[in-house]
């Protein structure tokens, strides 16, 4: 029996908070994009949950929660049951090979990027049982044309992730940080232009797989309803949406570990910038509570008030902790991988607001006529440049 | 009818039935109000296509022959609910057609204004919901957000915003208020900024393009020999339009450009559309530099009882040739009161435009033909 | 000790799951348990430490091959099939054959235990399973792979080929 010391729990810790706040966390993100959609769409979003609608994702959880559980009359029960289990168990195991930061990653299996790629192909079987189960027209089709669409870009994702390979020599998500961090640039820009294309590709490939606009078709309520979870209410479609923000955080996860240098801050090596590591986390979490506080005032309600007041001094508190040099040390790395991914998510919802979406075929057009063949020659291209470069 | 399209039963598997049907029901979120279309489907290709009208059926030409002419005048703006304004203007003309006066010149522009106004507001939700249905969801909130302010603007005039009313038999009821040119300035002013905006997310966007291209084509003698008529028409590379062919108001007096296309895809209605925007909005600009002064209502007998007689007035109507066919008996009520609209006669292309496509593009298609149900039944 | 109880742990999945997929009368419920018994090998590789081979055949297996195996079952509507009987009436004819057959496989397991030869524990680190298939396929295999390769991209036209309805 190994020792029972802080070291030894950290994983049984980090799973814990996981599955416990994963869900909340996710929820936020739900209300982010919310939000993001009314400021881009000149609109509030939800405003009466809550300062500013931030108790939205609780109401929702709620309500959720205590819905009827509809079946409907002819499913098969068990499959029913199963379908939703299999893709959030998928989702949420995909964030034991996260990298958050050198310290805190649960597990650091040597085959970290395959292992990614193994849960999000099992998560499909999700998809497709669900749609199965309903035991109707409209989410078979919607399902089976979303099991396609994800096993196509998978391959696209897989050339891109061979890029990365070529360029860090392991699989393993925490080499592959380390590798960025010694050749001392991202591989976003690495064997330069064909990290980019990569980047791009898997960009492509990761809306592709979480069914993000523009490729969403599967889910467009303006062709099939809801696709493959129509038939699905209450909890079970919960788990579903659950586990469709989950992905979205993994795969930027994996984009930000494999192009964006993961846990390291902007230019690691040069040490002039390392007040960056203070400045950043300090800065943005006094912004965020300074801006909670100014808003006190304008909540019409005395709950609100007390809610947002609570938070904007939680923020500030947070801010102090960033700057404590031990806590800073220990964090740093985890506040520029949540940063990162920060950055990707919202641009993932921006996409998502500003275009229209594909068509069935034109996408997978897109996936087998474009993406794939592009893959191949820019892993050929990637060979070459790093072969020449010694 | 609706039985050569049954479903083949019995041991029918995805694979080896040949025929699909597929049953986008009266209540689906891209089809525009309570449209149904029965599509039959060779895997995805659509080999047939059914609509089935009437869901919104108000038996509002029979109430016709029971109400007087002035009676009648609000159910109009009932039939394309969304651009109340032009039908109103067609059927006033068409009464003051049978009553041989017209309206007086500064009615005659003030309509002009109003009812390019309303081309505009038509427009917007048009394009909008158009864009909601190939998955751009943001253009929505744009365009309701500028129709807003045209819709202030009626509300400044009439009172209504959606079911106007704004005209009477012979003129107008209501003198224009006070900062009316102000606001429809404004308006103008800020409307070429924000049309570009549209422009600027969609027209060259490559996913629209590919949405859009090649969809739905519709051939001008296929319009011709549908009697497809508005937009619709234009985009197939036919110059027709009933403002400039058979002038009505003061028209004549304005100078605009038909904006037409070449193709007669959707893309190509897209662009004619947000061209005659454009090109409203010149008409505006021109109109409200030169209203005349002078009375706003023509000699109309109160009790209005027009001759013996029939008349088909039409005019160009946001969505195509609305037209309004009303014989008179003599009496106080219309003998019969028959709307050609212009969503009705524009839906029957929808199986030519969307045969040998993908089910996909039937939802771009109806939107692309923009019909408002009210007046596809009446 | 935990060894031990993992591989019985990952063979009894695999042995449950192959049996329930022949006894289910659904066909979606037999592709499931397959999946079962695919990840059960799966676990099998991670547990002798190929650990490449375990997330490959999770990869292709059962997000790939199942994935299109589930396509097929749910296009061809099955439920007729599931309302046959499933099994045949000499069910006991069939039982004793197989039973002979097994007794004769064991007693040759038997009679020959003293053959069997496992490889000790390699000393020092192995090369990580990645690298070490790597090498395999690239050097010493090059052919074979190559030649793998065109097989499958072959199956791979003519199935579309025969798929379509007019070239």
């Amino acid at each position: 029996m190994p020792p029972i010391t802080l070291a030894a729990l950290k994983p049984y810790i980090m799973m814990v908070l996981i599955v416990g706040i994963g869900p909340l966390g996710v929820g936020y993100l739900v209300l982010l994009e919310r939000k993001l959609m009314a400021d881009m769409q000149a609109r509030l979003g939800p405003m009466r949950v809550g300062p500013q609608g931030l108790l939205q994702p609780i109401a929702d959880a709620v309500k959720l929660l205590l819905k009827e559980d509809v079946i409907p009359g002819m499913v098969d029960k068990w499959v029913f049951w199963l379908a939703p289990c299999v893709t959030v168990t998928t989702a949420l195991a995909a964030f034991s090979l996260v990298p958050f930061s050198s310290d805190f990653v649960i597990t650091d299996v040597n085959i970290g990027v395959l292992a990614i790629l193994a849960l999000s192909s099992v998560g499909v079987l999700g998809i497709i049982l669900g749609g199965w189960a309903a035991n109707s027209h409209y989410p078979l089709l919607g399902s089976l044309r979303a099991t396609a669409q994800m096993v196509s870009y998978e391959v696209v994702m897989g050339f891109a992730v061979v890029a990365v390979l070529l360029m860090a020599g392991s699989l393993s998500m925490v080499e592959i940080v380390k590798a960025q961090a010694e050749s001392h640039r991202w591989f976003l820009f690495g064997a330069f232009p064909f990290g980019l294309i990569a980047f791009f590709m898997y960009y492509v490939a990761a809306m592709a797989e979480t069914n993000r606009s523009p490729f969403d078709l599967p889910e467009a309520e303006s062709e099939l309803v809801a696709g493959f979870m129509t038939e699905y209410s209450g909890f079970r479609w919960a788990l579903y949406f659950l586990a469709e923000y989950c992905n979205i955080i993994v795969v930027c996860s994996l984009a930000v570990t494999l192009f964006l240098g993961g846990w390291l801050r902007p230019f690691p090596s040069v040490t002039w910038l390392g007040w960056l590591d203070y400045a950043a986390p300090v800065g943005s979490f006094l912004l965020a509570g300074g801006l909670s506080l100014y808003l006190v005032k304008r909540q019409p309600r005395a709950f609100d008030q007390i809610v947002l007041a609570a938070v904007g001094l939680a923020l500030l508190a947070v801010a102090g902790l960033f700057a404590w040099p031990a806590f800073n040390a220990l964090f740093r790395g985890v506040f520029w991988f949540m940063a990162k991914i920060m950055v990707l998510v919202y641009s993932f919802m921006w996409v998502r607001f500003t275009f229209p979406r594909y068509r069935y075929d034109q996408l997978m057009r897109l996936g087998w006529r474009v993406m794939i063949p592009l893959g191949i020659v820019n892993v050929i291209a990637i060979g070459i440049v790093l072969v020449l470069k010694g | 009818m609706a039985d050569d399209l049954k479903h083949t039963t019995g041991e029918a598997t995805f694979l080896d039935a040949n025929e699909i049907v597929l049953n986008m029901g009266p209540q689906h979120p891209a089809t525009h109000g309570v449209l149904r279309v029965i599509l039959k489907l060779d895997g995805e290709k659509i080999i047939g296509t059914e609509c089935v009208i009437g869901y919104l059926h108000r038996g509002v030409e029979k109430i016709g022959e029971n109400r007087t002419y002035v009676q009648f005048n609000p159910y109009v703006d009932r039939l394309d609910y969304v651009a109340s304004v032009s039908n109103g203007l067609g059927y006033c003309e068409a009464v003051e057609k049978l009553l041989s006066v017209t309206a007086p010149p500064r009615a005659q522009t003030v309509r002009v204004i109003l009812t390019e106004l309303n081309r505009i507001a038509s427009h917007l939700i048009w394009l909008g919901t158009h864009a909601l249905d190939i998955g751009a969801m943001t253009p929505l909130f744009y365009t309701f957000n500028q129709r807003e302010d045209i819709l202030k603007i009626y509300e400044n005039y009439c009172g209504a915003r959606l079911t106007t009313h704004a005209f009477r038999i012979g003129g107008l009821q209501y003198d224009l208020y006070q900062g009316f040119e102000q606001q429809v300035k404004k308006f103008c002013d800020e409307m070429p900024a924000k049309v570009d905006e549209y422009e600027q997310l969609l027209t060259t966007n490559r996913i629209w393009v590919a949405r859009t291209q090649g969809v739905g084509v519709l051939t001008a003698e296929d319009a011709i020999e549908f009697g497809v008529t508005g937009p619709m028409l234009r985009a197939a590379g036919v110059k027709w339009d009933i403002r400039k062919a058979i002038p009505y108001e003061n028209y004549a007096d304005f100078e605009f450009d038909i904006p037409t296309g070449k193709n007669g895809d959707t893309y190509d209605r897209y662009l004619v559309r947000m061209e005659e925007m454009r090109q409203a909005r010149r008409i505006i600009q021109q109109a409200v530099d030169r209203i005349p002064d002078g009375p706003i209502m023509a000699k109309v007998p109160k009790v209005v009882k027009p001759p013996a007689g029939e008349v088909y007035h039409s005019i160009e109507a946001p969505k195509g040739e609305l037209g309004y066919f009303i014989v008179s008996d003599g009496g106080l009520q219309p003998y019969r009161l028959r709307i050609r609209p212009p969503s009705f006669v524009n839906l029957q292309a929808l199986d030519r435009m969307v045969r040998g496509s993908l089910v996909a593009d039937v939802v771009a298609v109806i939107g692309t033909i923009d019909i408002v149900l009210g007046e596809v039944d009446r | 000790m935990l060894d031990q109880a993992f591989f019985y742990l990952f063979a009894s999945v695999i042995l449950l799951g192959g049996l329930l997929t022949i006894t289910r009368r659904s066909a979606v419920h037999s592709a499931i348990f397959l999946i079962a018994t695919l990840l059960g090998i799966a676990g099998l590789f991670l547990h002798l430490q190929a650990e490449f081979l375990a997330g490959v055949q999770v990869i292709l297996y059962v997000g790939g091959i199942m994935v299109l195996f589930l396509f097929v079952i749910m296009l061809v509507n099955l439920d007729q099939a599931a309302r046959q009987r499933q099994f045949n009436r000499q069910w006991w004819l069939a039982l004793l054959a197989a039973a002979a057959v097994c007794g004769e496989a064991l007693y040759g397991l038997y009679r020959g235990r003293g053959a069997f030869t496992f490889p000790g524990a390699v000393p020092g680190n192995m090369p990580p399973n990645t690298q070490a298939v790597g090498n395999a396929l690239y050097q010493n295999y090059m052919l074979p792979f190559e030649v793998a390769s065109i097989m499958l991209l072959v199956a791979m036209v003519g199935a579309v080929v025969m798929a379509k309805k007019r070239l």
